[in-house]
């Protein structure tokens, strides 16, 4: 049993999860993810380690409400208990001096970005950060991410913020612009992680994604988060999430990522009736 | 033939025979001629009927009644040389826990039971006892069928088990000393409660949120219902062994780390979890698994019960599962429960080769399986959502024998045709889990990505580091796991006791 400390909403579908988890903080690196289960009966699903806290003993994901167990989390309030909070699973980002790096988020990946600007930061890494969000008030971690960034970029389709423009756009419009880019990490929904890779693939600069197919065990046992990446099938939770995105099979990915569709619709309808009779 | 067949020690042998030399087993033997213990015909174990029971998740076996279990033991001979205890990877002293069910003992039965094996109803379930203990029993050999070694051993266990009286043995005074188990399958389990039982303070260390290792995961309810598992776990728990789940070693803390926590001793038992793929075009679609992740989901995570509980797993009409393993077989049968109207195995061998268990085979016989021996599949074709909806497949022909004794399979060219399925289970083996090696310097690993160890001790490379089960064997049995924990406990236990203090 896992003790939430915190669970509040971020902005419209977004929500930030603060789980009390020790040794998970203890040992965390950027890049790294855990799964938890959100009761008894649900789904070990996977997070993204957004930040966290040792001295407070304290792990934070932010997560997007899509199914049935991101809505039962939702539900969740400081003080419950989740049977299954596991981790730091996956291997750690690499972090290093690279020169100037360009992160992109978006959704839950806004969050996700976070340790890693502040780690390659740290690492003498010059960092320009690119926020994904469709509206304005869609963005959150704003102020954090200009604190442990050098520069902040937003792309949007809202006119009230300057850009109007998809993350790939601005991804062109910032390396058209003449900085030397050594390296691009995306983190988001597949399609935005699909897109900066595509984007960057003619300029041949590295670009790392953390990818997001379907597990189950999260330690290498089950095989269904198996991707292949430079032709070879790599299990996700063991050899990744990171990857580079120019080697990986996107369509697999998205076809393995839909495997379930019919059924996680069946779910969260059967779910709503019940809660929500 | 039975695999293992071993020598027993001078200790062992010593011990048979004084209880073999006790009155009450001697007015026992005399009490009923030989010639009519040779008469019973063999007790069969009572069955749900396979077209219900292919429909449920609740046990096949209903197990024998105590009139039953007292006439199966009544067959055995009680012989001055009990062929069957070293056809026992364990060593159970046989005719004793035998003879004390024939006498209505059925407490005492489990209890003897429970000093070689702690845990009966599992073995009494799972071993392959037609290839160890019942291949070698002498009335097989006069009579062609062997006692019902195992179906006896269940019956002590269950009979224990119900009667509420299991016993927490005395426990000595707390010798101070920390010892950490990781995983909590067969191996783990039994050194966890051997090191308890002598005072040690045990942690075991879990990857999943559940104990049981494959026992929980992968062996399906209706071979193995998950009751007796808990039992088993509460019995540790009482014992003052403390279980930490969801706690992957390598990962939440490495072996170092635990350690610098005042760890002084480790068993690695983190078992074979890597699961074995073909490497053949379209092994990714949706709707391949690994029988590592279709049982997962099934039997840990509860998709039968879909959507009562959350996780999902594919109804297939058309089911096809590769390999011949008692893992090919729990998941083919699983596929069979969940609806499909064709539950196949393909196998790449003949009948004969079958690694299965015979009593799972029959199982699946009775249940409407088909068998598809000497097939092979080359590539699996999808739809346009990438699901996939055939595969071809190549006939086989045996060749010579190979290395494991079995004759070859060698494709016979020309021979591809193509079959309609719609879900795949990949069941050819599982590797070793390497995240422990990975993240544990100086742990000297053997060629199939095992961990080294020396037989006799489980002694591993590290100083206080024992390992055993399949993390060392690869894919073995539950009892050799339990076997390899006896041995790894003693030596764990007279390293830590003659540690100075620190
Ligand atoms: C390494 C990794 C890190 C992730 N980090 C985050 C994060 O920080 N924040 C966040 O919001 N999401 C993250 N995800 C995705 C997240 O796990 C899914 O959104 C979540 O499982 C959806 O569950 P659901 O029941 O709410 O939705 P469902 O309705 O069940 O599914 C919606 C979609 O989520 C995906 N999904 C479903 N079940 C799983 C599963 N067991 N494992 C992985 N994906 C699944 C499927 O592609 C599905 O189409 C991450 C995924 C991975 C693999
Ligand atoms: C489907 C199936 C059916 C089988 N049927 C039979 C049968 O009928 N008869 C028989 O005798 N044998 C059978 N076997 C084989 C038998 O189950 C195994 O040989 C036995 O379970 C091995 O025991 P173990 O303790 O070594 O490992 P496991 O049972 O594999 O347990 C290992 C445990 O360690 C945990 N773990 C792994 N890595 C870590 C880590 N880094 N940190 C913490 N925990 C970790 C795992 O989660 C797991 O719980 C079957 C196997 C399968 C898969
Ligand atoms: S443990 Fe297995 S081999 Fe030993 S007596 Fe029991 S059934 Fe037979
Ligand atoms: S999630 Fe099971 S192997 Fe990766």
């Amino acid at each position: 049993m896992a003790r939430i400390l915190d669970r509040r909403r971020l902005v419209p579908n977004l929500h930030l999860i603060e789980v009390e988890a020790p040794e998970v903080a203890r040992k965390c690196r950027p890049g790294q993810f855990v799964i938890l289960m959100p009761d008894e009966r649900g789904e070990r699903i996977p997070l993204s380690i957004s930040d966290w806290d040792a001295a407070r003993g304290s792990v934070t994901s932010v997560f997007l409400t899509v199914g049935t167990s991101s809505h039962k989390l939702s539900r969740l309030a400081a003080g419950d208990e989740i049977p299954v909070y596991v981790g730091p699973l996956g291997r750690p980002s690499e972090i290093e001096n690279f020169g100037t790096v360009l992160l992109a988020g978006g959704c839950f990946g806004i969050g996700a970005i976070y340790p890693l600007a502040r780690a390659l930061k740290k690492a003498g890494n010059r960092v320009l950060t690119v926020i994904d969000v469709k509206a304005r008030y869609l963005l959150y971690w704003e102020d954090k991410l200009r604190a442990a960034s050098d520069r902040v970029f937003i792309a949007s389709r809202d006119f009230a913020l300057d850009s109007k423009q998809y993350v790939p756009a601005k991804i062109e419009e910032i390396l058209g612009a003449g900085p030397k880019v050594d390296r691009v990490i995306a983190i988001g929904c597949t399609y935005l992680m699909y897109s900066c890779a595509m984007a960057t693939k003619p300029r041949g600069i590295k670009t790392i994604v953390s990818l997001n197919p379907i597990m189950v065990d999260g330690t290498g046992m089950c095989g269904a988060c198996r991707c292949t990446a430079a032709g070879r099938t790599k299990f996700a939770c063991v050899d990744g999430p990171d990857f580079d995105g120019h080697e990986i099979d996107w369509d697999e990915l998205f076809k393995r990522r839909k495997s379930y569709f019919d059924d996680e619709i069946r779910s969260l309808c059967y779910w709503e009736r019940k809660e929500f009779p | 033939m039975a695999e293992d067949k071993k020598e027993l020690s001078p200790d062992a042998k010593a011990r048979l025979k004084a209880e073999y030399g006790r009155e009450w087993r001697q007015e026992l033997r005399k009490a009923t001629p030989l010639k009519d213990r040779m008469k019973a015909e063999r007790r069969k174990m009572p069955e749900r009927p396979p077209e219900v029971r292919n429909k449920d998740f609740r046990e096949v076996n209903l197990g024998l009644d105590a009139e039953a279990a007292r006439a199966e033991a009544r067959r055995c001979w009680d012989c001055a040389n009990p062929q069957c205890v070293s056809g026992c990877p364990v060593g159970i002293d046989i005719p004793s826990f035998v003879k004390l069910i024939e006498q209505g003992k059925f407490l005492e039965a489990a209890w003897k039971l429970k000093e070689t094996n702690s845990l009966p109803a599992i073995c009494g379930r799972v071993c392959p006892q037609e290839t160890q203990c019942e291949d070698l029993c002498n009335v097989k050999k006069a009579t062609g069928r062997a006692v019902a070694i195992g179906n006896l051993e269940r019956f002590a266990a269950d009979f224990e088990r119900g009667s509420g009286k299991i016993v927490i043995p005395p426990l000595p005074p707390p010798t101070g000393r920390k010892a950490a188990v990781i995983g909590a399958g067969p191996a783990g389990l039994t050194v966890a409660g051997d090191l308890a039982k002598l005072g040690h303070k045990v942690t075991i260390f879990e990857a999943l949120h559940i104990s049981g290792g494959v026992l929980v995961y992968g062996i399906p309810e209706f071979r193995l219902p998950k009751a007796i598992l808990k039992a088993e776990v509460e019995y540790l728990k009482r014992l003052g062994v403390e279980i930490r789940t969801s706690f992957v070693v390598g990962k939440t803390a490495t072996i170092d780390d635990l350690r610098a926590d005042g760890f002084e001793a480790f068993f690695i038992a983190s078992g074979a979890g890597l699961p074995n793929f073909m490497r053949i075009p379209g092994e990714n679609l949706v709707g391949v698994y690994s029988a590592n992740e279709y049982l997962t989901r099934v039997n840990l995570m509860k998709a039968y019960d879909f959507p009562n509980y959350d996780t999902p797993v594919f109804p297939a009409r058309r089911a096809a599962v590769i390999g011949g393993g008692n893992v090919a077989m729990d998941s083919v049968r699983t596929a069979k429960r969940l609806g499909a109207e064709r539950a196949m195995i393909v196998y790449r061998r003949s009948r004969q080769e079958l690694p299965a268990r015979i009593e799972e085979v029959h199982h699946a016989e009775e249940e409407g399986i088909e068998f598809h021996f000497l097939t092979t599949p080359i590539r699996y074709l999808g739809d346009e959502a990438g699901h996939v909806r055939a595969m071809e497949c190549l006939k086989m022909g045996l060749g010579e024998p190979d290395a494991s004794g079995r004759r070859k399979p060698v494709p016979i060219e020309g021979s591809e045709f193509t079959t309609e399925v719609d879900m795949v289970v990949v069941a050819i083996g599982q590797s070793p889990n390497p995240l422990i090696p990975q993240t544990t310097p100086g742990l000297t690993m053997g060629k199939w990505g095992n961990i080294d160890v020396d037989w006799k001790t489980m002694r591993t490379s590290l100083e206080g580091v024992y390992a055993g089960g399949d993390i060392i064997r690869g894919g073995a049995t539950v009892i050799l796991a339990m076997g390899d924990g006896r041995i790894a406990a003693a030596e764990m236990d007279a390293y830590l006791k003659a540690r100075p203090r620190s």
